[in-house]
């Protein structure tokens, strides 16, 4: 499918769901608490079959998270970004690691660096920080004196 | 991190395999819980050599952050710049000069060769011959030694930058690369004879750590991984950027999915690797190496995402930008990070030897997977 | 002819026309030990350097060179550093058994020497059960080495020492049914009555294609007994870091390298014993005129360089061969090896009975 055709194809299935112009895929920006139903959908629907997530990222806009999620499917070869807005003070999101595995160490490094949490997560622990680390180091306010140089 | 462990309530025996341990090739750390000598669960534990390149890259110029790159990924450095200069040169729609796109293809694959050639070293190393390593090494060297005439560094190059690349090639690059390929035309076919024929090296290989087609693919793993179980996934032939798309040269896929399948699409990518090399030595066209572009590089409002295929699958660069001179968020995907996480659905149920032959076929650089 | 024999039997003869027989047997007993125990430094020193030569001209590299002429001092350094570092032991081991452990191991590995035959007629003792003696003797090292893993609380060093048990205790087998074929064609156990009946040509061209063949079984079970690549799945370095001597350091760690190197030298010396004469020079029947030729080698002579050869082509092996896993070795011994010896036994017996050999 291209890009058009998979933007009136969501439409159909997601009428909430929000386009972007431009950019080089279909983005897409939907609510946190649809994201699971739209995940299991996008994965397994007929036509869709985004099986491959090759990118997931934790963006700090200051007022809130969003979470960025790229798939691609590698029958179809049509990729779609996802995004979910999170609020700031409390980032939660359901987790995608039951649908694709390697969400499992992306969601993990999002947590550890940007704090976001993700409900059913199965082993939701700091991955590269160490376990009793203070602070999210990848959030804008983050300040850390000691261990971060100002170039 | 750091926690008591002995044995758990089932009376397995639980062992930390790092962060020294002389076959994870750096400080990788892996808590292996154990049935005598059968692996029962295969747990990462990260972040030895964590920089944050992420943060770091925030508050670097577009120019600036591409040298940073080399560090995550030293083995293949110069593909990595490669990504990111792709991805700013995406989002300034500077237009690359011929020359300057077939200098970075040649660099490329010299350094997926070298890679390969390292990798396969300490592959057989890690199932316990010591030979191939250092034949493998005297192969390495030459390219390096190419590489450090012309961009007068041996590991982390920094010869990609927006526009092109850094200088020209050194007057000597063509024919010493042409009497490298036939150096290692020979080489090669000693590798096969030395490692990939012996009966002891199969039955270490064959049916160990299998992945299947469909967990390479949820698991996200990329690269000669996911094409040793059958995965289409060579971003230089489905998504061709500079000059792959004219060349002539085969995605290597092997169905089996062991590790014996991941071994043979590395060495097959070697021999193609020469073939890309081949094509294009005596085709380089005349003209500038570097585009011009101004002195300070400001990316337009937006995103924008490159891929390349490094050495050891997809490497994406994620670029955020607000219209200033530094990035506001950027995001690297490694291909290490998502092969490795697939470590531990791969090794369980297999005995310890296995565990280092199936992190030997991954290839895992850890700069790339903890950046 | 100036012969290691006429030295020993002057030295005996002066020792008892000066002192009472008695204190003439304390004295060469003592002096033997001596020479044991030198034998032991300079074999460790000789066979280390080998080692580090052979592997680094198959790795196309130059090895040590820089202390002595080429290098050749380089083992006497590195020993000289070994004996100056700390010797630990780590704060959850066994104290006793620990420090026990590479003691039993060198122990053993002396004790195999005693029947071994260096020249013609020097051979420190001839004991009628020879090849029996070393047999047993051989395979209480693993003893020692249980013990170093288990003393070291070291989970790396109990899995390497289980490997290790498991695999010299399997290995043990086919080696042992390896020499009772030479046994039956020779029809005595003393060593020195092995080499007498190979005056007229070696076992391994004399017995046919199973001399040969117990010969190739023998190589292999020694190798996996002294845990040489590719059988060294109880250091393993790439999956257990040092295997059962992961916690050692120092004097004891040397102790264990030096019983490594010397258990290579005893075995390739058995071998060479068994089925390549021993000092014996190469004879072939009755051709007079070559035997004779062959006879101004000095025994000794024959005998090093067979055993050197033998050493050599087990250190090639290490450089060559990738490791194999715990159950495709044990798989190898008892599928494949052990039948195969059992009936390759049988062929021998069938062939001493008849007396087709040479």
């Amino acid at each position: 499918m291209n890009k058009e055709e998979l933007k009136i194809r969501l439409g159909e299935l997601f009428p909430a769901a929000a386009f972007e112009e431009g950019g080089e895929w279909t983005t897409v920006t939907i609510d946190a608490a649809e994201w699971e139903g739209f995940a299991r959908e996008i994965r397994w629907a007929e036509g869709l079959a985004f099986d491959y997530l090759f990118c997931v990222t934790a963006v700090d806009w200051r007022t809130h998270f969003t979470m960025v999620y790229h798939l691609t499917s590698t029958l179809h070869r049509h990729t779609l970004v996802v995004k979910v807005k999170l609020d700031h003070e409390q980032p939660v999101i359901r987790t995608v690691s039951d649908i694709w595995r390697t969400a499992e160490f992306h969601e993990r490094e999002a947590f550890d660096l940007m704090g976001v949490v993700f409900t059913g997560h199965p082993d939701l622990r700091r991955l590269f920080m160490t376990d009793d680390w203070k602070g999210w180091p990848l959030r804008k306010d983050y300040e850390d004196p000691v261990n971060m140089i100002k170039l | 991190m750091i926690e008591e462990v002995g044995t758990t309530e089932q009376g397995d025996l639980v062992i930390n395999v790092g962060p020294q341990h002389p076959s994870t090739h750096g400080v990788l750390h892996l808590v292996i819980t154990l049935n005598g000598e059968t692996i029962k669960k295969v747990e990462p534990h990260l972040g030895y050599i964590h920089r944050s390149i992420e943060k770091m890259c925030e508050s670097l110029s577009y120019r600036q952050f591409i040298y940073v790159t080399s560090r995550m990924d030293y083995l293949s450095s110069h593909i990595n710049n490669h990504g990111c200069a792709l991805c700013v040169e995406k989002g300034m729609q500077i237009e690359v000069p011929a020359r300057a796109k077939v200098i970075r293809v040649l660099m490329d694959e010299l350094t997926r060769l070298a890679s390969h050639q390292l990798w396969w070293g300490a592959m057989a190393m890690d199932v316990g011959a010591l030979t191939p390593f250092f034949h493998a090494f005297r192969e390495r060297e030459t390219i390096n030694d190419i590489m450090e005439e012309t961009c007068g560094a041996r590991l982390t190059m920094n010869y990609m930058v927006p526009g092109g690349v850094m200088a020209d090639i050194h007057p000597n690059f063509q024919k010493r690369v042409k009497e490298f390929l036939q150096f290692f035309r020979t080489k090669i076919d000693e590798y096969d004879e030395l490692v990939t024929g012996n009966i002891i090296f199969c039955s270490r290989m064959k049916g160990i750590g299998y992945l299947s087609p469909e967990s390479a693919v949820s698991y996200g793993c990329t690269g000669p991984t996911a094409r040793g179980s059958g995965i289409s996934c060579d971003i230089r032939k489905l998504y061709p950027y500079e000059v792959y798309g004219e060349l002539q040269f085969d995605e290597v896929t092997v169905a089996e999915g062991d590790c014996f399948a991941r071994y043979m699409v590395r060495m097959q990518e070697m021999r193609q690797s020469l073939s890309i090399i081949e094509q294009l030595i005596d085709n380089i066209p005349e003209g500038e190496f570097q585009a011009k572009t101004k002195a300070v590089l400001k990316l337009p409002k937006g995103e924008f995402y490159s891929r390349v295929e490094t050495a050891r699958g997809e490497f994406g660069v994620y670029i955020i930008s607000e219209g200033a001179t530094t990035p506001y968020r950027i995001k690297f995907r490694s291909p290490g990070f998502s092969n490795l996480s697939a470590l531990d659905h791969m090794a369980r149920g297999h005995k310890i030897g296995d565990l280092v032959a199936i992190m030997g076929t991954l290839d895992l650089v850890i700069p790339d997977i903890d950046r | 002819m100036l012969s290691i024999e006429n030295i020993t039997h002057s030295i005996d003869v002066w020792l008892n026309r000066t002192f009472s027989p008695t204190v003439a047997v304390l004295l060469e007993s003592l002096i033997v030990g001596l020479c044991v125990i030198g034998l032991f430094a300079l074999l460790g020193l000789v066979l280390v350097l080998m080692e580090r030569k052979v592997s680094a001209y198959m790795q196309i590299r130059l090895g040590p060179n820089r202390v002595g002429p080429g290098g050749s001092l380089q083992t006497v350094a590195d020993t000289l550093k070994l004996a100056m570092k700390e010797g630990l032991t780590p704060d959850g081991a066994d104290k006793f058994l620990f420090n026990l452990a590479p003691f039993l191991v060198i122990v053993v590995a002396m004790m195999i020497l005693a029947p071994v035959a260096f020249a013609k007629g020097t051979q420190i003792w001839d004991i009628n059960i020879g090849v029996l003696y070393i047999t047993a003797i051989s395979s209480l090292s693993v003893i020692g080495i249980l013990m170093a893993g288990w003393a070291s609380n070291n989970k790396y060093s109990l899995l390497g020492a289980m490997r290790s048990g498991a695999q010299i205790v399997s290995y043990e087998l086919s080696a042992g049914i390896s020499v009772i074929s030479i046994v039956v064609l020779t029809g005595s156990l003393r060593i020195s009555d092995i080499i007498a009946s190979q005056q007229d040509g070696w076992w391994l061209f004399k017995g046919h294609v199973p001399a040969v063949i117990s010969f190739i079984i023998f190589i292999i079970a020694v190798t996996a007994e002294t845990n040489r690549a590719p059988f060294d799945l109880a250091e393993a370095e790439s999956e257990l870091t040092a295997g059962f001597h992961t916690e050692y350091s120092g004097m004891k760690f040397a102790l264990f390298f030096l019983a490594e190197y010397v258990n290579i030298f005893i075995v390739c010396a058995i071998a060479a014993t068994l089925y390549l004469g021993g000092w014996m020079p190469l004879h072939i029947g009755h051709w007079a005129g070559f035997n004779g030729v062959m006879d101004y080698i000095p025994s000794s002579l024959w005998f090093i360089g067979k055993t050197f050869f033998l050493i050599f082509m087990i250190m090639w092996f290490r450089w060559t061969f990738p490791r194999l896993r715990i159950d495709q070795l044990l798989n190898l011994e008892w599928k494949y090896l052990l039948p195969l010896s059992m009936v390759n036994l049988l062929l021998t017996a069938l062939i001493a009975i008849e007396r087709w050999h040479f």
